[in-house]
C-alpha cells in the first residue's frame, strides 16, 4: 500500500507544482541558481568519468577485437556508438543522480525539518512551485547538455588513450567516428537524457520535500531517492532501448 | 481578530486536538500554554493553515480561513508573520536577504526602498552591522530576532510565535518577549504565542489559553491567573516551590492575602495575614 500511497503523492506533487508563480523575478533568480547548482556543480565529475570511460573503452575493444580481418578504424566506431547510445546518457545521469540527486533531496529535506518550508507556506508561497519546479526545469535543461558533453569528452578519452596506447592512430580514429554514423542514436540518446533528468530531478525532491523527522530521516531520504532514481533510470532505459531503437 | 471555531484534528486515528475555540484580540498577546504534547504546536498550526482541521473553522477578521480557496488563502497569508522555534531561517541567504525575501516576492519596490525596510526593521529588533552575515554566523537570540524582523518586514495584522523563547538564556528570552509586546501594541497586530514559559506568560500575557491533552483547559488573563483555582493550570504553570512562592507575593500585593494554608512566614518575615 505505501507504494501506492507514495506514487499518488508524487502525482500530487507534480500536479501541485503547476500554479502561476507569485514573483517571475524571483522564480527566475532561482531558476539561474539550480541551473548553476546542477550543472556546472557535475560539470568536473563528468568530465572526469565521461574521458574515462572513452579511454577504458578504446583498451578493452581493441583487447577483444583480435582478428586482423577487422580493421582498427572499428573500435573507434564501436567507442563512439557505446558512449553516445549507453555511456553518455545512462552512466552519466547514474552518476549524477547520486550527485545532483543526493544534493537535491538533502536541501529540500533539511528545509523541512528547519521548517524553512512552512517559512514560505506562512508568506503565502507556493513551495512546490517555488522549490521543486525550477529544479525539475533546470535539469531539464543542464543534463541533457552535460550529456551531449560527456559524449563529446567520452569520445576523446578514446582517441587519447587510443593513440597514447599505440593501438590506432589519432587519423585512424577520426576515420573511424565518421564510418556508418548513425545521426538517429544522439537523438535516442538525448531523449533517454529528458527521461533521466526528469528523474533525477523528481524523485529526490518528492522524498526530501516529503521528509519527516530530523538529521538521520534527511540521509535516509537522500540515500533513498539515490537508490529509487538509479532503478528508475535502468528501468527507463530498457523501456525506451525496447520502443525507440 | 481571529476566531477559532471548535478545531479538532487527529493524526492515524490519534486525537490530538478536540472542540478548541477561542477569540483572539488585535493589539493583544494572546498566549497559548501547555505541557509537552498538549497540542498547542498543532492549534497553532491550524490556525495558521499549515495543517488542515478535521472539524471547525478559523476565520481572521470575520472570513473562514478554512473554508476560502487557495487564492484567498494566499491573500490572507501575505497578512500573516511567524516566528518558527527554530527560527527557520534560509541557510542559504544572509540575513539581509532573508528579511528582503518577503519584500521581494510580494511588491514591485525598488532596492533601494527594500533596503531601507530591512534596516529599519532590523534596527526595530535591536540589530545593527549584521547584514552580511549567514544564519550560521549568529546566535540564538541574534537568529530569533532577524526572524522577527522577517516576519513583521511587511507590516502584518497577525503574528504568529512558536516558542520564542525556547533554547536562549532568561535575560534574552526577556528582550524577545518585550519586542513582542512592544511590536503588538505598536502595530495594533494580532499576535498568537506559543509557550510554556512562564516569564513570558506572566511578562505579556493578555490573553491565555491553556491546553490540557488536546482540550481547552482554561481560559482568562495573566490577573485570573493569579486567582485561578484550576489544580491542573496552577500545577502547570506555578509547578516550583519558587514560582508558587511568587504566585503568592503577587496574591498578597494585590489582596493583601494569601487563599490558601501554605506557610508564608518565609516570604513575609512572619507576618503573614489571616487567611
Amino acid at each position: 500500500m505505501t507504494i501506492f500511497n507514495d506514487i499518488g503523492r508524487y502525482l500530487l506533487m507534480i500536479k501541485g507544482m503547476f500554479s502561476k508563480p507569485e514573483n517571475h523575478k524571483m522564480y527566475w533568480k532561482e531558476f539561474i541558481h539550480q541551473c548553476t547548482e546542477i550543472g556546472f556543480g557535475s560539470l568536473g565529475i563528468v568530465a572526469i568519468i565521461s574521458v574515462f570511460i572513452g579511454a577504458v573503452s578504446t583498451i578493452q575493444t581493441a583487447y577483444q577485437l583480435v582478428s586482423p580481418l577487422i580493421p582498427p578504424s572499428t573500435i573507434a566506431q564501436i567507442v563512439r556508438d557505446t558512449v553516445i547510445l549507453e555511456f553518455a546518457p545512462t552512466l552519466v545521469c547514474i552518476v549524477l543522480a547520486g550527485v545532483a540527486g543526493s544534493r537535491i533531496a538533502s536541501e529540500l529535506g533539511n528545509m523541512r525539518v528547519s521548517e524553512q518550508i512552512d517559512a514560505l507556506e506562512i508568506m503565502g508561497v507556493n513551495t512546490k512551485t517555488y522549490l521543486i519546479l525550477p529544479k525539475i526545469v533546470a535539469a531539464l535543461l543542464m543534463i541533457p547538455l552535460l550529456v551531449v558533453i560527456s559524449m563529446a569528452l567520452g569520445i576523446w578519452g578514446g582517441r587519447l588513450a587510443g593513440t597514447a596506447a599505440g593501438i590506432l592512430s589519432a587519423s585512424m580514429y577520426d576515420k573511424g567516428l565518421l564510418e556508418l554514423f548513425v545521426p538517429y542514436n544522439v537523438i535516442f540518446a538525448l531523449i533517454k537524457s529528458y527521461v533521466f533528468s526528469f528523474i533525477i530531478s523528481s524523485i529526490p525532491a518528492f522524498y526530501g520535500y516529503y521528509v519527516k523527522g530530523g538529521a538521520l530521516e534527511i540521509g535516509r531520504a537522500s540515500t533513498k531517492a539515490v537508490v529509487v532514481s538509479c532503478i528508475l533510470i535502468l528501468f527507463a532505459d530498457y523501456i525506451l532501448s525496447a520502443l525507440l531503437l | 481578530m481571529i476566531e477559532v471555531k471548535n478545531i479538532a484534528k487527529s493524526f492515524d486515528g490519534r486525537t490530538v486536538i478536540e472542540d478548541v475555540s477561542a477569540v483572539m484580540k488585535a493589539g493583544q498577546c494572546n498566549l497559548i500554554i501547555g505541557s509537552s504534547g498538549s497540542g498547542k504546536t498543532v492549534l497553532q498550526k491550524c490556525i495558521v493553515g499549515l495543517f488542515e482541521p478535521d472539524a471547525g473553522e478559523v476565520m481572521y477578521g470575520g472570513q473562514s480561513f478554512t473554508k476560502m480557496e487557495r487564492e484567498a488563502k494566499t491573500e490572507i497569508r501575505k497578512e500573516i508573520g511567524m516566528l518558527f522555534q527554530g527560527s527557520a531561517l534560509f541557510d542559504s541567504l544572509n540575513v539581509e536577504e532573508n528579511i528582503m525575501f518577503p519584500l521581494s516576492m510580494f511588491t514591485t519596490d525598488p532596492h533601494k526602498k527594500k533596503l531601507d525596510r530591512v534596516n529599519e526593521v532590523l534596527e526595530r529588533v535591536n540589530l545593527k552591522d549584521v547584514n552580511r552575515k549567514f544564519p550560521a554566523e549568529l546566535s540564538g537570540g541574534m537568529k530569533k530576532r532577524v526572524a522577527l524582523a522577517r516576519a513583521i518586514v511587511l507590516n502584518p495584522k497577525y503574528l504568529f510565535c512558536d516558542e520564542p523563547n525556547s533554547g536562549l538564556d532568561p535575560q534574552t528570552s526577556l528582550v524577545i518577549d518585550k519586542l513582542i509586546k512592544e511590536i503588538t501594541i505598536e502595530f495594533n497586530m494580532t499576535t498568537v504565542v506559543n509557550t510554556h514559559d512562564m516569564n513570558s506568560v506572566m511578562e505579556i500575557g493578555d490573553y491565555i489559553l491553556y491546553m490540557y491533552q488536546g482540550r481547552k483547559e482554561w481560559e482568562g488573563s495573566k490577573k485570573d491567573i493569579i486567582f485561578s483555582k484550576n489544580e491542573r493550570l496552577n500545577s502547570f504553570i506555578f509547578a516550583s516551590e519558587f514560582l508558587q512562592d511568587a504566585k503568592d507575593m503577587r496574591m498578597l500585593e494585590m489582596t493583601g492575602k494569601i487563599p490558601n494554608i501554605r506557610n508564608m512566614d518565609h516570604l513575609t518575615g512572619g507576618d503573614s495575614p489571616a487567611i
